[in-house]
């Protein structure tokens, strides 16, 4: 053998040394991203699109006006799906009228597949802090907005385009962190 | 003992069977848009239970969906409408098949492109094997030989 081979064998060793290390890297970082995801939480294909078409008629016994397309815009607002069968929704209320109240935030709510006198007594025991509120029996609004479940909470900007979506219970950090510093913004537009 | 604990299996599986999915009262009186429908069906998911189609799932959602895209046919759209409505709503999530797209290029082209790759190594490893033939062998030198030579003729001593 000569020196060219040996050096040219000895490289192509090196490299096979590396192989496996290499291989464990892609395969890691992939692992490493996908499974730290939360799988449940999808992205929503309507993020920065103008909120969907729908009108929906009010919960029989809170008002006339129910709660369409039309009210959205204007000001930055939130919409919030809830169902009084829903326990998240009874844990993240305070929070969205801590919004409403404290913040001054206009909060509209979307009732999802609720009995008017289940959603009534809900509203009444733990308080009504929505501006407008649609009854969805059919939940077939929620199709429109892309829910999956509830309870989400939709961020609309003065246009009536969706700027945010939370998945799920609405918590301090995420009020803290996503949902006020972004009202503050939408505000100065 | 074991005969019984198969036939509750079984019993599982059958009732599980029967209850799981599209329910009696959603199916279209039109059997080749109730078809599409199931066509359609297999193809879109369940975005609760989300490894199951919205044909296999028992969710509310699901149930929903199955109605909306007979209602979808009914109205005259084609599967590919039906789909675009959903995904317009859901995004390419509710696609259990992905749609193949600059996003999804590696995900559809990785498996043939590391086919290509390893066939390729394979060959080149091939090639250069067959090139280099049979492995050089150097000739002995005259010292090597005449020591060869003792050693085959029973002398053990060195060289020299």
């Amino acid at each position: 053998m000569t020196a060219t081979t040996e050096t040219a064998a000895t490289n192509r060793r090196t490299w096979l040394y590396l192989l496996p290390v290499l291989v464990f890297v892609v395969i890691g970082g992939f692992l490493a991203f996908g499974l730290t995801r939360d799988p449940t939480v999808l992205p929503s294909a309507l993020l920065d699109r103008p909120a969907p078409e729908f009108e929906l008629p009010p919960i029989p016994g809170r008002d006339d006006h129910g709660f369409s397309r039309a009210d959205l815009g204007g000001e930055p607002m939130l919409v919030n799906v809830w169902a009084s069968w829903c326990v998240p929704c009874r844990v993240e209320h305070p929070l969205i009228t801590r919004l409403a109240e404290e913040e001054g935030i206009i909060v509209n709510g979307l009732n999802y597949k609720d009995r008017a006198e289940d959603a009534m007594a809900w509203l009444k025991e733990l308080g009504d802090p929505f501006e407008y509120v649609g009854w969805d029996i059919k939940g077939r609004a929620a199709i429109e907005w892309g829910v999956y479940g509830v309870p989400e909470t939709f961020v609309i900007d003065r246009n009536g385009t969706i700027v945010y979506k939370q998945v799920g219970q609405v918590t301090p950090r995420v009020i803290n962190e996503v949902i006020l510093p972004l009202i503050r913004k939408l505000r100065e537009q | 003992m074991k005969r019984l604990l198969a036939l509750l299996l079984l019993a599982l599986i059958w009732s599980g069977a029967a209850e799981a999915g599209v329910k009696p009262d959603e199916i279209l009186d039109d059997p080749v848009l109730e078809a599409r429908a199931r066509m359609l069906g297999k193809e879109l998911r369940c975005l609760v239970c989300q490894n199951q189609s919205i044909d296999d799932s028992d969710a509310p959602l699901a149930a929903d969906l199955r109605r909306l895209v007979r209602k979808r046919l009914l109205a005259g759209d084609t599967d590919e409408e039906v789909k675009a409505f959903l995904v317009a709503r859901y995004g390419d999530f509710i696609l259990l098949r992905p749609p193949i797209r600059p996003s999804t290029w590696l995900l559809w082209g990785g498996p043939f492109a590391v086919l290509i790759l390893g066939g390729v190594s394979v060959g080149l490893y091939m090639r250069r094997r067959s090139a280099r033939g049979e492995p050089e062998v150097d000739e002995l030198s005259p010292e090597e030989r005449a020591r060869l030579e003792r050693l085959l003729a029973g002398d053990s001593r060195p060289a020299g």
